[in-house]
C-alpha cells in the first residue's frame, strides 16, 4: 500500500504505475484489458494517496477521451490498455495530437488481431501506434525492454508529452509487462520532472495556439484567466474552427516540424556488442532481451555480432539504422510481427544491405536458439 | 415605475428573417419588410416585454428601454 | 462585477452559422442569459460541445471552450471537470451526440452522476450532415436516410436520463424561451448530472420535410404540441404520441461522483497510511 522502498522485485507493470505516479500523474482513466490490467489496479489503489483520481470509463473510447478533459484542466494524465482497447482509442487519439495534448497512453501488446490471445505477447502494434488515428500526425513511441524501462521509460514519456505537448504512447508488450525484475525506485525528487509551458503575457493578449520560436505554443489550463480554446476541428491560433486552406497547411506542418525537428532529443537507441561486428541485429522490447542473451552466445563462439536496440520506435531512428546498414554486411530484424519494422529497416536501406527477417507470431517469445540460428546463417 | 420603450434596434446584418418575432410578439408591434426583414409598425404597442430579444435566435433584435420612478 | 449575457459570448462571429430559425442561437441566449444571472465569472466556465450544429457553439462562447468527436463530449467533459472540480462545466449535444453515438456515455455519466450540466437541443434528426435521422427521430418521419419514413421509434431522452439516474431532467422546447433559461440556470445550480433537453426546429432539414411552410411551420408546431408534464401525464396512452411533456422530470438528491469518490478514497489519511511525503 505504500511505495516500494529499496531493491524490490516489481513487476514491470507495477513499476509502470509507479513512474507515472512520480512523474506527476494526478488521473487515471482505462478500462481494464489483459495484460495491462495491474497498471489500472495499482492506480485505482495508490493515486488518492497522490490527490489524484482514478476512473474506471465505460470503454476505451471513454477513457482516452477523459484523459485529455483532464489534461486540459492542468492535470498530468494516462491511461493504459492493449490492442483491442489500443484500437479504439484511436480516434480520439488524433484529437490529443491535433488539440497539442500533454497525455501518456501505455499498449501493452498482446497477440492480434481482434481479440487474439489476451495472455501471450506480440509486438504487432508498432504501425498501428504510428498510424492507427486517421490523417496526417507525428506521434513519440518509446518501447521498453526491462521492469527498469517501465519504470523510467514512463518517466520520459511524461516529460516528452509536456515538453513537445503531444501524446506520448508506450509500447510495452506481455513478457516486459508481466516480468519481474530487480529495481530500486529513486528518490522522488531525484527524478528531472519536466512541465508544460505556461503562458506568459497578459491573458487578453493569449492565443492558445499560438507558437513560440521552438514551435510549442504555451499551454494554459481551464479555469485559468488564460482562456483556452481545444477544438477536433481544424483550428487557427485562437483555437476557433478554420477552414481556410493555409490554416490545415500551417498546422499540420507545425506538428509535424515540433516532433521531426526534435528527433536529437526524442530518439534514443542502444547500442550492444563490440562495436566493430559486421553482423547486426535491430530489435526492439521483449526480442532485444533474447537478442543480447545470443549475442553473448554467438561472440563467445567467435562470430562478431551486435545489437542495435531501438527504445524509441517513432519517429523512427532513421540515421541510427542508416549508419548501421552502411557499416554491416548482413542485418537481422526479429520482431513478434510480420516485419512491421523491417519494413522500416528496408525503407532507409540506401546501400542495399541485405537484410534478413526472423518472425515468431505465436504468442511465444523468440528462443535464443532461434537467433543464434539465425545469426550462423547469415554472420559475416 | 414606469417604463418607457425608447427604441427598437433591428441589426439587419444578423437578421435572417426567421419570422419568429413578428409572428410571436405579444403586442403585434412588428410588420414585415418584403424580405422578411421585421419593421417596427408601431412603437407605442411595445410594452417592453423582450420576449423578441429572447426568441432571436441571431441577437438582432435590441429594445431600449428606460424604467423611471 | 455584474456580468450581462453579451460577457459570455464572442459577438464578433455573429451572424453564428445556423439556419434561420434554427433554435441553437435561442438556447445559446437562454444559456448566456443564465450564466449572467448566476454571475459565474467567464473564466470558471467550460463549454464543451460535441459534433454537429449545436456542436459548433464553442466557436462562439468566449469562455473556455472544448470541441470533441462525435458523441464523446460528455467523455471529454468528464476529464475536463475531475481535472479541475472548481469549474462550471456545460455540455452541449445534439440528438445524435447525446443519444445516438454518445448513448453509452450518456447513461454511465448519469449512472455516475458527474457534476456536469447537459443540454441537449433536440431537433430530430442530424441536421449538419443532411438531416439523416437519429436515435430521436419519431417513426415513420422523413429524413434524408428514411425516403419511406423512420423504421424505428425515438428515444424518449428524459426517461433514459431517468433510468440511468440523473438528478435533475427538464425538458422544454425552443418556443419556451423564459423555461429554458429557468430550467438551464437550476441545472447549473444542481450537484450532479443536470439534463435540460430542448426540443428544437430543424427548419433546413426535419422542419422542411416533415412540418413545410418555413421556420415557423415547425416552432408552431413545438408550441401547440408542449404540454406541462402534469397534465402529459394524465393523457391516455394513445393521445400521449401527439404531445411533448414539458417541465421539470425530476429533481433527487444523490452525492455526486467525486464526493462519493473522497469519500471512499479520503487523500489525507491515505496519505498518511502510504507514507507519502508532499
Amino acid at each position: 500500500m505504500s511505495r516500494p522502498k529499496g531493491m524490490q522485485l516489481l513487476q514491470g507493470n507495477e513499476a509502470c504505475a509507479w513512474g507515472a505516479i512520480d512523474a506527476g500523474a494526478g488521473f487515471f482513466a482505462g478500462y481494464p484489458i489483459t495484460p495491462s490490467s495491474e497498471i489500472a489496479e495499482i492506480c485505482a489503489r495508490e493515486l488518492p494517496a497522490y490527490g489524484g483520481v482514478y476512473i474506471q470509463m465505460e470503454d476505451e473510447i471513454a477513457g482516452m477521451a477523459a484523459i485529455i478533459g483532464a489534461s486540459l484542466s492542468g492535470k498530468k494524465t494516462f491511461t493504459a490498455t492493449s490492442g483491442p482497447g489500443f484500437s479504439l482509442m484511436q480516434e480520439n487519439l488524433g484529437v490529443g495530437i491535433y488539440q497539442e495534448v500533454p497525455c501518456v497512453i501505455v499498449d501493452v501488446q498482446r497477440v492480434g488481431p481482434s481479440t487474439g490471445l489476451a495472455t501471450r505477447p506480440a509486438q504487432a502494434d508498432v504501425m498501428q501506434s504510428r498510424w492507427g488515428t486517421h490523417g496526417d500526425h507525428a506521434i513519440i513511441v518509446l518501447s521498453p525492454a526491462s521492469v527498469k524501462e517501465m519504470y523510467y521509460l514512463t518517466v520520459r514519456a511524461f516529460n516528452l508529452a509536456e515538453k513537445y505537448r503531444t501524446p506520448v504512447i508506450l509500447l510495452s508488450d506481455e513478457v516486459i509487462g508481466h516480468l519481474r525484475e530487480n529495481i530500486a525506485l529513486p528518490e522522488a525528487n531525484a527524478l528531472d520532472i519536466i512541465n508544460r509551458k505556461q503562458p506568459y503575457e497578459e491573458p487578453e493578449k493569449y492565443l492558445p495556439y499560438k507558437p513560440d520560436d521552438d514551435g510549442i505554443p504555451p499551454m494554459a489550463a481551464y479555469g485559468s484567466e488564460y482562456i483556452m480554446h481545444a477544438s477536433s476541428s481544424c483550428h487557427d491560433e485562437t483555437g476557433c474552427s478554420n477552414s481556410k486552406p493555409d490554416t490545415n497547411q500551417k498546422l499540420l506542418t507545425r506538428l509535424r516540424t515540433k516532433i521531426y525537428s526534435n528527433k536529437e532529443d526524442i530518439v534514443q537507441v542502444e547500442c550492444f556488442g563490440p562495436a566493430d561486428a559486421e553482423t547486426t541485429i535491430i530489435a526492439f522490447g521483449a526480442t532485444s532481451r533474447v537478442c543480447k542473451q545470443a549475442i553473448v552466445e554467438a561472440n563467445k563462439k567467435g562470430m562478431k555480432v551486435n545489437l542495435l536496440r531501438l527504445i524509441t520506435l517513432w519517429p523512427f531512428a532513421d540515421e541510427q539504422v542508416q549508419a548501421v546498414l552502411e557499416k554491416s554486411k548482413a542485418v537481422i530484424v526479429p520482431e513478434m510481427n510480420q516485419g512491421q519494422i523491417l519494413g522500416e529497416v528496408q525503407r532507409v536501406n540506401c546501400t542495399n544491405t541485405p537484410v534478413y527477417q526472423l518472425t515468431r507470431i505465436d504468442g511465444e517469445l523468440f528462443t535464443t536458439a532461434e537467433i543464434l540460428s539465425k545469426i550462423r546463417e547469415v554472420a559475416i | 415605475m414606469t417604463k418607457k420603450i425608447e427604441a427598437i434596434y433591428i441589426n439587419e446584418k444578423n437578421c435572417k428573417r426567421c419570422g419568429y418575432c413578428i409572428e410571436f410578439c405579444p403586442a403585434k408591434v412588428y410588420g414585415a419588410a418584403k424580405d422578411g426583414l421585421p419593421l417596427v409598425n408601431d412603437l407605442e404597442k411595445c410594452t417592453g416585454c423582450g420576449f423578441c430579444e429572447l426568441r432571436c435566435p441571431d441577437f438582432a433584435i435590441s429594445v431600449e428601454v428606460t424604467v423611471s420612478e | 462585477m455584474f456580468y450581462k449575457y453579451s460577457d459570455y459570448l464572442k459577438t464578433e462571429a455573429q451572424p453564428y452559422m445556423w439556419c434561420p430559425g434554427c433554435g441553437d442561437g435561442i438556447v445559446v441566449r437562454a444559456l448566456a442569459e443564465a450564466l449572467a444571472e448566476l454571475n459565474i465569472p467567464p473564466h470558471q466556465v467550460v463549454i464543451a460541445t460535441g459534433i454537429g450544429c449545436w456542436g459548433k457553439a464553442d466557436d462562439y462562447f468566449s469562455t473556455h471552450a472544448f470541441h470533441g468527436t462525435h458523441g464523446r463530449a460528455l467523455a471529454f467533459a468528464t476529464g475536463i471537470k475531475i481535472g479541475n472540480p472548481g469549474l462550471h462545466v456545460i455540455v452541449l449535444m445534439g440528438d445524435g451526440d447525446a443519444v445516438t453515438i454518445g448513448g453509452n456515455h450518456f447513461i454511465h455519466s448519469a449512472r455516475r452522476n458527474i457534476d456536469l450540466t447537459a443540454i441537449v437541443v433536440n431537433n430530430y434528426n442530424y441536421g449538419m450532415t443532411g438531416g439523416q435521422y437519429s436515435a430521436t427521430s419519431p417513426l415513420a418521419s422523413h429524413t434524408a436516410t428514411s425516403p419511406r419514413g423512420v423504421p424505428e421509434p425515438g428515444f424518449d431522452v428524459g426517461a433514459l436520463a431517468e433510468t440511468s439516474g440523473a438528478v435533475f431532467i427538464a425538458r422544454s422546447t425552443a418556443y419556451h424561451v423564459l423555461q429554458i433559461k429557468k430550467y438551464i440556470i437550476q441545472a447549473i445550480q444542481k450537484k450532479g448530472f443536470s439534463l435540460v433537453e430542448v426540443m428544437s426546429p430543424c427548419p433546413t432539414h426535419f422542419g422542411r420535410r416533415n412540418f413545410p411552410g418555413g421556420p415557423l411551420a415547425m416552432m408552431k408546431y413545438l408550441k401547440g404540441r408542449a404540454v406541462p408534464k402534469e397534465r402529459f401525464d394524465k393523457l391516455a396512452d394513445h393521445e400521449r404520441i401527439k404531445y411533448i411533456a414539458t417541465g421539470v422530470m425530476a429533481n433527487k438528491e444523490r452525492p455526486d461522483f467525486l464526493t462519493v469518490y473522497r469519500e471512499i478514497n479520503p487523500a489525507k489519511q491515505l496519505a498518511e497510511l502510504g507514507g507519502v511525503k508532499k
